[in-house]
């Protein structure tokens, strides 16, 4: 690999100079590299690969996950590690860029050697690296809330699939806020138009007729809000209790937000129940026009619990700024890195298909009191909480489900995915297995 | 008159004494009474659970305290505190750390206090909507006319079976006319539900052209549920010249939104239309030029936390100033040594907006800014009922035509603009004339840029400040400057506006991603037929 990155190097440059700094530049990074990983073997570490965007569009969400999945690994090797070999993180930079995604992922698993990766935020990017892991069966923790329809052998999904965010969500507006009409909005992409069609499907499950939903998608940062808020007004003053159930994506919320402050909507007359807005979202935008939205996640900053205030204390010091928050996908990390290192001491070993079997089946703390068990699906337990937006960003809980909620892969309310379960343990063994024809596709998303 | 006698002087005082302890208030033994029940009826709002707390408001304010109204306006506002120890209710307001506080009874003021020794009494939407009607309630007999205005309306939204009662006592009372008619609405609306026909045909008659939403709901409803005809024909009359108006209304409405749409298009493509248009530099990196400008309205902000309002307007030049002065090192650092080269300026500038985007990154986070909104941008300017216009857009809408205005004057006004004329039409022979044409060429560059930025502090008032907000604009300002016809100014203004409410009109019925696809598609086909645009520069310089 090396030597031919140097010839391409060679016929590039065409210098005499250049070569002679490219050969150079080879020999040292070949040389750094064995006498790494010979000082590696020595210490005998467990790599853990960071595979988080740092620049680009999306390194507004993901660097703090890098930053959080670092926190754990520092925090493990203080307790002493995992089997008593330290763990060394490994931090490649995707870019926002999704086939490039899969390059990072071929290179960490093949080149670097890593035991696990901890990454990816959009849905595209999981997709990108989805068969790289299963070629070379290696295993990725996902952190991010996502539409579902999917399960993988090698994929680990801590976030919240659509049964455990989108439709308690609506159950909450349906029965406690006593809404009647919906507005479905959302950026045009895969995460807002599965959920969408989802919600719809619940929704006219439950009566609601076809005319009291709207359905509105914009194109990826919109900043111009106006007709649609208008529109949204128009179809709310029909005499009916209406609220918006947005999966508008980051950047396009805050003149969305602003827009409908602006237009006199407030949160008691149309609130906005969104699945995309939490506390890091937040602190970049001035929170007075949000105050009384509504978020529905499985965690906040707000919850008060001994675990939750363990991890801010910890974040603020390894980050070394007090103001910084925390939130849900920082959650999912967490719990995801506790319970791979747990499953790893289980199995004795890093080998990707032991942990997979030790995973199933693991419980780890949440951080809002509760306890996390990895089902048979890879997907969590997790609570579901409605919370308000405050004037301070911070989003306190006004509902929450009575118990934990177990994540579905493939959704109930979709008629492609009705009849399929996904379990991962002998002998089924099978992401997507049809209830109704007792056949495993064998493709897994 | 006489004078009186000194005696007589003191027995008048004397009168005067006890007649003034009569009418005063009630002695400090009997006071206390009602002040430690209204002590207690506010101290059960600390309560943590939402229902419960419902249920003290309710209680607070059916307690009939004068003081009542005051607290419920604080704890809508989020200024409502208790004293963790002792649970004793205060007012806050905001200090540097921590708050400043006066008790509820008695108003006594506490000095500052830190944010863990009180904690805020928090509101739901339910309690929200809650408080907002008691409000209304209570001061629909408010000696101010402006507060009864607001708390008609608030009612009017909201016709409960209580605030009925309220509003037919109230309407007879009111003297002013304003207030009046919107008691009325709303007394007009609860009689379209008495059975009364006569009450109702004469309920239907004054809604009618009325626009508010609730007048209109309930005609509808009368429409499907009754069983007298003439009643539905008067109803369904109304309800046509409700219809009507409303048409009208939203179609002006979509004109503003279209107008207002523009003014962003045309600020954010003017700039470009001098570094582009008059110079012909494929300027890749005039977004995040712009983006410099928003970065600057955060820092201005910084800089001046307490004065939100005036922030903004120091932004303008401070703004013009920085992206100005990048634009200068660029053009004098890189793009000159590019001119007549299309291609490598195109890569060029790229490579600079990327390095831009970077390094607000490195310096500011990956993450959004906050820059707050002064408070005469929000809000929106009530033209009817059915139509409003933000007051944000509506400045924007002034900004721009002022920026627009500012450059035409530079252009044919000033010795700059005219050597900046004589340049692009004929450089070998500007030089011949004299004119310094490499530090006009930066001055321009200077200027284009400047605009930019100050783009820029409008757009920090619409959209997120981050590393991302010049991308979202760059392809907008080439097409605006491409469909305007390169080098003309008027086409540019002409073109932002009619992609602006073209753009709009599509929306409604397109929706916004197709809408963007349509105008897309629209100039792509504009352009083959006139590749010089809506209004092409005319002589020698459009010929080299």
């Amino acid at each position: 690999m090396k030597s031919r990155d140097n010839h391409v190097q060679e016929a590039a440059s065409g210098s005499a100079l250049f070569t002679r700094i490219g050969r150079l530049a080879a020999g040292a990074a070949l040389a750094s590299t064995l006498l790494f990983s010979a000082v590696a073997q020595a210490a005998d570490t467990i790599k853990v690969g960071v595979l988080h965007s740092l620049s680009g569009t999306m390194a507004i969400s993901e660097t703090t996950l890098k930053d959080t999945v670092l926190m754990m690994i520092d925090q493990q090797n203080k307790a002493g590690g995992i089997m008593g070999k330290r763990l060394e993180a490994v931090v490649v930079d995707p870019a926002s860029n999704w086939p490039l995604f899969a390059e990072k992922a071929r290179e960490l698993i093949e080149k670097k050697k890593v035991d696990v990766v901890f990454g990816c935020w959009t849905s595209v990017s999981r997709k990108s690296v989805l068969p790289v892991f299963e070629e070379l069966n290696s295993l990725l923790f996902y952190p991010v809330q996502y539409e579902g329809e999917e399960s993988s052998k090698n994929v680990f999904y801590t976030g919240a699939s659509p049964n455990q965010q989108a439709v308690p969500a609506v159950d909450y507006l349906m029965n406690e806020v006593d809404v009647k009409r919906w507005v479905l909005a959302g950026t045009d992409y895969v995460y807002p138009r599965t959920t969408n069609k989802i919600l719809e499907a619940y929704l006219k499950a439950k009566g609601v007729k076809s005319s009291d939903i709207m359905i509105n998608y914009t194109p990826f940062g919109h900043s111009d809000w106006q007709s649609i808020v208008a529109d949204i007004k128009k179809f709310g003053s029909k005499g009916k209790k209406t609220a918006v159930v947005s999966t508008i994506n980051g950047d396009a919320n805050v003149p969305f937000y602003k827009e409908l402050a602006n237009q006199g909507i407030s949160a008691e007359d149309i609130p906005v129940v969104a699945f995309s807005v939490g506390e890091e979202e937040l602190s970049g935008l001035d929170a007075e026009p949000l105050v009384g939205h509504m978020a529905a996640w499985n965690y906040f900053m707000s919850e008060e619990s001994d675990a939750n205030e363990d991890f801010i204390k910890s974040w603020h010091k390894f980050i070394k700024n007090k103001k910084r928050v925390t939130n849900d996908p920082m959650e999912a990390t967490y719990i995801g890195f506790k319970m791979w290192a747990k499953a790893v001491e289980k199995a004795g070993t890093t080998k990707a298909d032991a942990v997979q079997k030790a995973m199933i089946g693991i419980s780890v703390p949440n951080l809002t009191g509760g306890i996390a068990t990895m089902m048979p699906n890879h997907h969590l337990t997790k609570p579901v909480l409605i919370g308000e937006i405050q004037d301070d960003g911070q989003i306190e809980t006004v509902w929450q489900t009575p118990d934990t909620v177990v994540g579905d892969a493939w959704s109930d309310y979709l008629p492609g995915s009705k009849d399929l379960i996904s379990d991962w343990r002998d002998p089924l063994h099978c992401g997507n297995y049809n209830v109704k024809t007792g056949k495993c596709s064998g493709q897994n998303f | 008159m006489t004078r009186l006698s000194f005696p007589a002087c003191t027995v008048l005082a004397l009168i005067t004494c006890v007649l003034l302890a009569l009418l005063w208030p009630p002695s400090p033994a009997n006071a206390n009474q009602p002040d430690d029940r209204f002590e207690t009826v506010v101290s059960g709002l600390s309560v943590k659970n939402f229902k419960k707390k419902s249920i003290a408001v309710e209680r607070l304010v059916s307690s009939g305290d004068p003081r009542t109204v005051p607290v419920l306006q604080a704890m809508l506002k989020g200024q409502l505190f208790y004293i963790k120890s002792g649970k004793r209710m205060v007012y806050g307001s905001a200090t540097d750390d921590g708050y400043r506080v006066t008790t509820v009874v008695g108003g006594e003021v506490l000095g500052e206090m830190g944010k863990r020794a009180i904690k805020k009494v928090s509101v739901n939407n339910r309690i929200r909507k809650q408080l907002r009607s008691a409000i209304a309630r209570l001061s629909l007999a408010d000696p101010d006319p402006e507060v009864r205005l607001d708390a008609a309306r608030e009612l009017l939204r909201n016709l409960t079976p209580e605030a009925a009662e309220l509003v037919r006592s109230a309407v007879v009372d009111e003297p002013r006319d304003k207030v009046r008619a919107v008691l009325e609405t709303g007394l007009a609306i609860l009689n379209l539900d008495s059975g009364d026909q006569a009450e109702q045909l004469a309920a239907i008659a004054s809604l009618d052209g009325s626009l508010v939403p609730e007048a209109r709901n309930r005609l509808s409803l009368l429409v499907e549920e009754t069983d007298d005809e003439t009643l539905r024909s008067a109803a369904l009359a109304s309800l046509k010249g409700i219809e009507s108006t409303l048409r009208w209304n939203r179609t002006a409405e979509t004109v503003f939104f279209g107008i207002s749409l523009g003014s962003v298009l045309l600020l954010a493509a003017i700039g470009l239309s001098i570094t582009f248009g008059v110079m012909g530099v494929i300027n890749m990196a005039h977004g995040e030029l712009i983006m410099l400008g928003a970065y600057t309205t955060y820092v201005v902000q910084l800089l001046m936390p307490n004065h939100i309002g005036l922030s903004v307007l120091v932004a303008i030049p401070a703004a013009f100033c920085v992206s100005g002065l990048f634009g200068i090192v660029i053009e004098r650092g890189i793009i000159r040594f590019l001119y007549g080269r299309p291609l490598e300026t195109l890569l060029a500038t790229f490579g600079i907006s990327l390095i831009l985007q970077q390094l607000v990154r490195t310096i500011f986070s990956p993450l959004n800014r906050a820059v707050s909104t002064p408070p005469w941008m929000s809000g929106s300017l009530e033209i009817n009922g059915a139509l409003s216009l933000t007051y944000n857009r509506l400045y924007i809408i002034v900004f721009s035509l002022m920026a627009f205005l500012f450059l035409l004057v530079i252009l044919k006004r000033t010795a700059l603009g005219l050597q900046v004329r004589a340049v692009t039409q004929n450089r070998q022979m500007a030089r011949a004339m004299g004119v310094r044409t490499g530090r006009v060429d930066a001055l321009t560059f200077g200027l284009g840029s400047g605009i930019a930025g100050v783009a820029g502090v409008a757009l920090s008032q619409l959209t997120n400040v981050g590393p991302n907000l010049g991308q979202t604009y760059i392809i907008d300002s080439f097409m605006v400057v491409v469909f305007g016809g390169v080098g003309n100014l008027w086409g540019t203004l002409v073109a932002a506006m009619s992609l602006g409410v073209a753009n709009k009109l599509a929306e409604p019925w397109a929706g916004a991603v197709l809408a963007k696809i349509l105008i897309l598609v629209f100039i792509i086909l504009f352009i083959q037929r006139r590749p010089r645009g809506l209004f092409p520069q005319k002589g020698r310089s459009a010929e080299h």
